[in-house]
């Protein structure tokens, strides 16, 4: 039970931090402890909006994409294919990278090229479904689509570059990376 | 409005439809749903706090001299910062909207949210752990030349 507490407090420590600054600022610069607050009210009144929709979203992804399909079609044979469905399940994906690591291990351990998973963790990073829609809702359509347009073709080039990088290694009988 | 309200409606008959379909997995997702909406709250409360204080306290003025104009030092700087840490989408935009409203330019903004989002020198450890050092270093350090190349074309592009 004191676990428990001491890490919601380890969790909201930022929270708590920002909030006695901000009493801080009311009681010593009223003018800008106002400000402040209203600036993050305004921000979470707009997350509150719109943060909804995007989890039911992502938890009926995560729900109804099977797994077992996906670990089959990314194999060292899948060619164009296996990119593309390494690209279009971790655009389903939710959570920040860290969260898609265990994931990348476990496709790899089950056969998938190497290449396929830095291509998986890289969209899983960057152009995720769910984080396209905040980035349009922020920076606009035409930042959101020129970054995607960019950020593609440099995901897949990393992926090749980095299974070339990393089995030349391999072959010239440096250590296996993995 | 129209956005918000084109997303309540694509989730609402998302969720109509699985309901029809499975009400188990429905049921599931929508504690998936609940579960991480629980997990981003305390992070998203601080950050958008620190949102608050940073837009009071530092001048536009100031953040607009150094990425204001695109200036290949304060690229390098915000690239950088973006480098060492790595935020959620949920944080990163908001945060990078804030600074484009407080007056910092598209390409030093573009390559912030690129590094944010890609590279991610806190969680190096835990990759390594993962895939070892060697795909850690290279990763990390091929995402961060592609996002100054990205925001660089991103600055020129849509200026």
């Amino acid at each position: 039970m004191k676990a428990a507490v001491k890490t919601q407090l380890k969790r909201y420590s930022l929270f708590l931090a920002v909030l006695a600054a901000d009493l801080f600022l009311l009681w010593r610069y009223p003018a800008k402890g106002a400000l402040s607050v209203k600036s993050a009210l305004d921000y979470l009144a707009e997350m509150l909006l719109f943060l909804p929709p995007i989890f039911v979203l992502v938890g009926l992804l995560d729900v109804w994409v099977p797994r077992q399909i996906v670990e089959k079609n990314v194999g060292p044979e899948s060619g164009a294919r296996g990119v593309i469905i390494s690209i279009l399940v971790a655009t389903a994906a939710a959570g920040p990278l860290y969260a898609g690591f265990p994931v990348a291990a476990a496709l790899l351990k089950k056969g998938c090229r190497l290449a396929n998973a830095v291509i998986f963790l890289g969209t899983w990073a960057t152009i995720k479904i769910p984080m396209l829609i905040m980035e349009i809702k922020f920076m606009g359509p035409a930042f959101a689509l020129w970054r995607l347009v960019l950020t593609l073709p440099a995901i897949i080039g990393t992926g090749y570059l980095l299974e070339a990088i990393l089995q030349r290694k391999e072959a010239s009988g440096r250590s296996a990376p993995l | 409005m129209l956005f918000n309200a084109v997303l309540y409606l694509l989730a609402g008959g998302a969720l109509l439809y699985s309901f029809c379909r499975d009400r188990q997995k429905t049921a599931r997702a929508l504690f998936l749903a609940g579960n991480s909406f629980l997990n981003i709250l305390p992070g998203l409360l601080g950050i958008l706090g620190m949102i608050g204080i940073m837009l009071a306290l530092v001048p536009p003025e100031v953040i607009a001299a150094l990425f204001g104009n695109d200036s290949p030092w304060g690229v390098l700087l915000i690239s950088l910062v973006g480098a060492v840490t790595l935020l959620p989408a949920f944080v990163a935009f908001p945060l990078a909207a804030s600074l484009v409203q407080a007056g910092a330019g598209l390409t030093a903004v573009a390559v912030f949210v690129t590094t944010l989002l890609m590279v991610g020198i806190v969680t190096a450890p835990l990759e390594i752990s993962f895939f070892g050092k060697k795909f850690t270093f290279w990763r990390n350090g091929l995402g961060f030349a592609l996002a100054l190349v990205i925001g660089a074309v991103m600055g020129a592009v849509l200026q």
